[in-house]
């Protein structure tokens, strides 16, 4: 397990750090010059941007400047937001990141038990109707865009069905609209985060399910299937003690991989329903030129994804004595 | 001289792409896939001559006719899609937006296939330290969610406007398609470099490096031909992640910018207040997205799974 899990950890490190440079170089020195955004674009005066330029540290060289950066990040100084004034990086970032987590965690409630039953039932009827008809859902209905089926459910579901008898007895758990208030409590926002939560598990659906029919399938080929149904071990018996068992287990990585499909489809999802999560946050930032702003959320993004992948392998390693050992 | 082992390369390569198209037409859902994206197509190449207003911004007509089902509707003048609040035939404007989406996925998607198997394939064949070292930049970059990367990219190219001042003339309106080439060649190159390293052993290619053979011309004629499959299969996948980048870009306003046909485009522009006065400005482009999503994944799927058998 030690030599496995060291292994692991290098090359998260590694793969952290150069993801960490190649977004500084990327927001840092291909857009050219920050500091003329922060001063006002074309009109700034020279002196202004050669001010704003000593205040960031951008006339020390550049491998200076990316540790300078990665130092203040790691420490959790990410710099003013010129997006909303007044406002710090940080709290902002933070603050948007837990409601789009409040936002992921819902939709990961709703999509992980539909999508394992659905990949379930098509691995075990492979080809015969069943799988036909999910393999034909899961491609076409949940492959559209987020904004697409977004729209669709507010439309028919918040807009069409406000008012209905089954709005009024669903009360204040109607979900009318997504755009609350950034800093509601868990309870307040659990209302508004239906709606968007089920797009978001159209997004999954389709790449989990197929995923798990593949395993399914592949693990009823294997021989001690046979040997146990020919032992005359009833064959639900067979499914659920030994089939499901080991088919099931690379779901764990499959759910940390999606948490990075999650992440894409989140920013459009939150856009369309006005939900202030992160992926709102970082379109903003980029409208407005906030070039900060948004390499602090691309930095949280790729942490959180590192680190589910790093999660996963340890728990797969953890659950699998082939690669414990190995 | 040239040995009979490489000569037959090409012409395989040419028979695995016709099994392959053969294999997508007898399967009903990818034959069915592949029809309605050789629809779109259709549209994309003759839209301008198809759209009874070739002027996507022609204003002229009444605003906010709904659509009409009238057996003379496609006559010139009248509106099937209705119009949206400027009075543009809505109509026109989806026939007119199937040649951006097209084009920008299309292309994106060639350059990505292009630029990327060629150097996965230099990566995969040379190996070493400079394939592990570009191995692991492609692992870092791929870290970052596509459409993260795509917004930021967007936007930097967006800042160099701002900064300098003045659009290079095609630029503006290519940048989502660079966007998308470049987002993708890493991931095809690390497609193409896998596929090489199970080529690069077999016999073919060890008697081409014993003749003497250039590195290119055993990349380009030896292996290339044997791991197209891969590629085709990869670039139908790609290519229908473009379709739906270029419509989630457009729908977020960082596509195509106004007045342009751009389906995301009007999505985004009819929905919201403007939905409950012409919902079919926002549903027309919607269904058309949502019908050349589907098609190419079918098709793709389909593309796949023959590539599957013929292993």
């Amino acid at each position: 397990m030690l030599p496995f899990l060291r292994r692991r950890f290098v090359f998260f490190l590694f793969t952290y750090l150069l993801s960490s440079l190649m977004i500084f170089f990327l927001l840092r020195v291909l857009p050219g010059d920050p500091a003329r955004v922060i001063a006002g674009g074309r009109e700034a005066t020279a002196e202004q941007v050669a001010e704003i330029r000593a205040a960031l540290g951008l006339n020390a060289p550049l491998p200076q400047q990316y540790v300078a950066w990665l130092g203040d990040f790691l420490r959790g100084d990410w710099g003013e937001t010129i997006a909303f004034r007044g406002a710090h990086n940080r709290e902002l970032v933070l603050e948007r990141a837990r409601n789009s987590a409040r936002l992921a965690l819902v939709a990961l409630l709703l999509s992980v038990p539909l999508s394992l039953a659905l990949g379930v039932i098509a691995g075990l009827s492979e080809n015969k109707l069943p799988d036909i008809l999910i393999s034909l859902l899961t491609l076409s209905v949940v492959s559209l865009p987020e904004f697409v089926t977004g729209l669709f459910l507010i439309n028919t579901v918040a807009l069409a069905g406000g008012g209905s008898p089954l709005a009024d007895a669903l009360g204040w758990w109607f979900p009318a609209s997504s755009a609350v208030p950034a800093n509601a409590s868990f309870g307040e926002m659990l209302p508004a985060l239906w709606l968007p939560a089920a797009a978001a598990t159209l997004v999954l659906l389709a790449y989990i399910s197929r995923l798990t029919r593949a395993g399914v399938i592949e693990e009823l080929k294997r021989e001690y299937v046979r040997a146990a149904a020919l032992k005359g071990i009833p064959w639900r018996a067979v499914i659920w003690r030994h089939v499901l068992r080991n088919a099931l287990l690379p779901t764990i990585t499959v759910i940390a991989i999606s948490i990075s499909w999650l992440i894409s489809g989140l920013v459009v999802i939150e856009f369309v329903f006005g939900f202030p999560g992160l992926g709102g946050l970082l379109i903003t930032a980029i409208e407005r030129r906030d070039l900060l702003l948004a390499q602090a959320i691309v930095m949280v993004t790729v942490t959180i994804i590192l680190f589910a992948n790093l999660f996963a392998d340890m728990a797969y390693a953890a659950l699998n004595p082939r690669v414990r050992l190995g | 001289m040239r040995s009979a082992v490489s000569d037959r390369q090409p012409r395989r390569a040419f028979a695995a792409i016709w099994r392959l198209l053969r294999a997508l037409l007898r399967q009903p859902q990818s034959a069915i896939g592949a029809a309605l994206v050789g629809f779109f197509l259709l549209l994309a190449l003759f839209g301008g001559a198809l759209a009874p207003h070739p002027n996507a911004n022609d204003q002229s007509h009444a605003v906010r006719q709904p659509p009409t089902l009238d057996l003379g509707a496609l006559q010139l003048g009248a509106h099937p899609f209705g119009t949206d609040r400027l009075g543009r035939d809505v109509y026109s404007r989806v026939i007119l937006g199937a040649s951006s989406i097209f084009r920008i996925a299309g292309l994106g998607t060639l350059i990505s296939v292009v630029l990327g198997s060629a150097l996965g394939m230099f990566m995969g064949y040379q190996g070493g330290w400079l394939d592990e070292a570009l191995g692991r930049i492609i692992d870092a970059l791929l870290a970052i969610p596509a459409l993260l990367l795509a917004l930021v990219l967007v936007g930097i190219i967006r800042n160099l406007d701002f900064e300098i001042g003045s659009w290079q003339a095609g630029l503006a309106d290519n940048v989502v398609l660079l966007v998308i080439a470049a987002l993708y060649i890493p991931i095809v190159a690390r497609v193409a470099r896998s596929a090489t390293l199970d080529i690069k052993t077999r016999e073919f290619v060890q008697a081409a490096e014993i003749r003497g053979e250039s590195r290119a011309y055993i990349i380009f004629r030896e292996i290339l031909p044997s791991v197209i499959p891969a590629l085709v299969v990869e670039a139908s996948l790609r290519f229908s992640y473009a379709i739906f980048l270029v419509a989630s870009l457009g729908f977020l306003g960082f596509g195509a910018r106004p007045p342009s046909p751009d389906w995301g485009l009007m999505v985004n522009e009819n929905r919201g207040g403007y939905y409950r006065l012409t919902p079919w400005a926002l549903e027309f482009p919607a269904l058309a997205i949502a019908a050349l999503v589907i098609a190419v994944n079918l098709m793709s799927d389909g593309i796949r799974r023959a590539a599957q058998k013929g292993e």
